[in-house]
């Protein structure tokens, strides 16, 4: 035998569910010290910029918003073609549980940009082309959610979103070059892992620490939806039925 | 593998000419579609010409999106897919024989009439041949694309809407690609760079659309 460790004992969602709860628990509560960490930084502790004044400051929760935007697509889209290729029914879940946050998420970066474009660039919205690609990511987040809401057996819905999540990832890529291929006006990064940061060391941990708070926040939103999917997919097993007599 | 390919393409053309009206409402909704602009806008004739390659190929993406619904669902009520499914020929190759007839049907017409279109717009006649040469390559790829999406949405209530919801936000590199091969061809650039990204994007959803849409025939037919 190999090892003594059973690698698949929380693929099933029986012995998932307790873990998730816990998780969630320590996850949000983790998410809550981060973001207020990162919101003091952000308000109080980071300095005016030169250029842009106080309406930078909006870049502490647009940046963050922005990354967990694509990230959460790449994420949801693991779990959709792991469901597809193994046939395992929790990665199916995960996805599901997963696109609301991630359009949540890419809504926010959407519209606390335009709320930094109006003073800055002096317009809501332009037709450039990282903002262009980011509306398309909040439609792909519609499109999957809208396309599990309308196949009525969970296993076709699973396998249907996996196949249009694994289409659109082609986008993620075009969102996070687009400054680099096509010089619009939506300004190059400010960060990145090859080079130090282009900006005060306080706005830069301002960013990170907001950066894990709304990662924090996924995974717990993302585990107490998974949770509530379960309840509802295994509501004929026994567990759950266990699980409603011993809560209620 | 060939004459079964041979046989799809002849059994689809043959259907679509026994059902012309099919055929023809597409291409009346596209020159339809593309008649209202000049009532909406205004018949001024410098917008009329800066706006027509956006125009007609709006109108090309709206009306392929329509013809859609129909590239399997008759085969699907009828059971013919089921056969598909279960015949010996792989079932991207049914499905790239499928994409095409449909194309041919659905997109070669639109193809065919968007000169004149242009026209109306007072769009400039040397560049017409880049605007046509454009949605010659482009309206293949909306149709592979959309194959997926029809595949998905195969036998769904209110598929129609649903499709679009599905289809549109992955259309959107053609159209900008596409409405720019023109745009850039009459401001002097030329359009060749946008051109050959068409022909890529034909090249690359050529080879993996079809798969993609016989997965997700064979999860809409489990």
């Amino acid at each position: 035998m190999s090892g003594g460790i059973n690698w698949f004992k929380y693929s099933s969602p029986q012995t998932f569910f307790p873990l998730a709860g816990k998780l969630a628990f320590w996850f949000g509560v983790l998410a809550l010290i981060a973001c207020a960490a990162g919101l003091y930084i952000g308000f109080f502790a980071a300095p005016t910029d030169a250029q842009q004044g106080e309406a930078y400051r909006i870049i502490f929760i647009h940046v963050p918003a922005a990354w967990m935007s694509m990230f959460l697509y790449l994420v949801m889209a693991f779990w959709a073609g792991l469901g597809l290729a193994f046939n395992t029914r929790l990665s199916g879940m995960m996805a599901s549980a997963l696109a609301p946050t991630g359009a949540l998420f890419t809504f926010l970066a959407l519209w606390t940009g335009s709320l930094w474009g109006k003073p800055t660039w002096g317009t809501w919205w332009v037709w450039d082309a990282r903002l262009t690609s980011e509306l398309i990511l909040l439609f792909l987040y519609f499109g999957f959610m809208a396309l599990q809401a309308a196949i009525d057996d969970p296993r076709r819905a699973d396998k249907a979103g996996a196949v249009l999540a694994l289409v659109g990832v082609v986008n993620i890529p075009i969102i996070y070059f687009s400054v680099k291929w096509w010089n619009t006006l939506h300004q190059g990064a400010s960060v990145s892992l090859t080079q130090a940061p282009t900006m005060a060391a306080t706005m830069f941990a301002g960013m990170i620490v907001m950066a894990f708070g709304f990662w924090f926040y996924s995974i717990a939103t993302a585990l107490m939806r998974a949770r509530c999917i379960m309840l509802e997919r295994e509501r004929a097993s026994e567990w759950v039925a266990d699980y409603a007599k011993g809560s209620a | 593998m060939l004459a079964a390919l041979r046989c799809v393409i002849h059994r689809d053309l043959l259907l679509a000419v026994r059902r012309r009206s099919d055929v023809l409402t597409v291409l009346l909704f596209f020159v339809i579609v593309v008649s209202l602009f000049p009532l909406g806008v205004g018949p001024d004739p410098a917008l009329l010409r800066t706006i027509a390659p956006g125009v007609i190929w709006v109108a090309a993406l709206l009306a392929s999106m329509l013809a859609l619904p129909r590239m399997f669902a008759s085969d699907h009520a009828d059971g013919t897919l089921e056969q598909m499914l279960l015949g010996a020929t792989p079932l991207g190759m049914t499905v790239a024989a499928k994409v095409l007839a449909h194309w041919l049907v659905a997109g070669l017409p639109l193809v065919l009439i968007s000169p004149v279109l242009a026209l109306q717009f007072d769009f400039p006649q040397e560049f017409l041949g880049t605007l046509t040469l454009s949605l010659a390559l482009g309206t293949p790829v909306l149709s592979l694309i959309g194959a997926i999406g029809a595949a998905l949405t195969l036998g769904l209530r209110g598929a129609g809407a649903l499709l679009s919801l599905l289809v549109l936000p992955l259309y959107v590199p053609v159209l900008i690609i596409g409405a720019g091969a023109a745009e850039s061809a009459t401001s002097g650039i030329g359009g060749q760079a946008q051109l050959l990204l068409l022909a890529a994007f034909l090249v690359f959803t050529g080879a993996l659309a079809p798969w993609a849409a016989a997965i997700a025939l064979r999860i809409s037919a489990e």
